[in-house]
């Protein structure tokens, strides 16, 4: 089989987390900078596969599955804060969550 | 197949690219399924059928349709749109990717110090099952144990 370079996979991974910390540092819309935090999430995910398939270990998914479920388990309690917010606020502007109480 | 892997990363360059220059939030959510699922298929090309099919089947579909449900459920309507439009102001970008690009630069520098290629052999569900049940059990029962501590906090935090 034909030979993928280690350092195009890395860089693709490199490429979408940064592209990612963009959108987190840019909105301010809280449901865009959740999804921006997945896109970084994701690439992480692919920078372990590629680490995993350059070595022919299966730990490689393994991390992916627990990166999986960590992403997972963070977007539901996100999500739920979404909620608390725009019942609390009418909002999903960020800037609104300026204070904290006392 | 070492196309496709090309072409796959283009995909999902372009489509990320997409989501965080798009205004209106589901049209984002459909070009990150897309991201996610360009990315699957990288997986399947570089040898990792396993994650593949889970990236597509909980990722793309189960975590991005929580989104779209919440989404739905907030109802932000057509002003939401003009708002966002407002917010995303041409300056606003400069300093973001000026930092972004610093660090991708570094990143790009680092990893083309690697000058080894990787051919893709298929590890599959048997090799990753093997780990799975064996050295890394204890990864799994607090991997349960995390998703039981989401869902609670998330019922809790949807309560009236």
């Amino acid at each position: 089989m034909q030979a993928i370079p280690t350092e195009h996979g890395l860089i693709v991974a490199g490429i979408l987390f940064t592209l990612g910390l963009i959108g987190v540092l840019t909105r301010r819309n809280i449901v865009f900078v959740l999804m921006s935090l997945e896109i970084m999430l994701n690439a992480s995910g692919l920078a372990f596969i590629v680490a995993g398939a350059r070595w022919g270990h299966a730990e490689g998914q393994v991390m992916f599955i627990m990166i999986l479920t960590l992403a997972a388990a963070e977007v539901a309690v996100g999500l739920g804060l979404i909620i608390q917010m725009y019942r609390r606020y009418h909002t999903v502007d960020l800037n609104v969550l300026n204070q904290m109480k006392g | 197949m070492i196309l496709l892997f090309y072409l796959a990363a283009m995909v999902a360059v372009i489509s990320t690219l997409c989501v965080v220059l798009q205004s209106n939030i589901v049209h984002a959510l459909i070009y990150l399924i897309l991201s996610l699922l360009a990315v699957a298929v990288m997986f399947y090309v570089l040898g990792a059928p396993f994650a593949a099919v889970l990236e597509a089947i909980v990722y793309a579909g189960a975590i991005m349709v929580l989104f779209l449900f919440v989404i739905m459920m907030l109802n932000l309507g057509q002003s939401s749109r003009e708002q966002e439009n407002a917010w995303l102001a041409p300056r606003i970008w400069i300093a973001p990717v000026i930092m972004a690009a610093i660090l991708l630069t570094q990143l790009i520098n680092v990893m083309s110090q690697y000058d080894h290629a990787l051919t893709p052999n298929t590890v599959g569900v048997l090799e990753v099952s093997a780990l799975l049940f064996g050295p890394y059990v204890l990864a799994v029962e607090l991997a349960s144990i995390l998703l039981l501590a989401g869902l609670v906090s998330a019922y809790h935090l949807a309560k009236k």
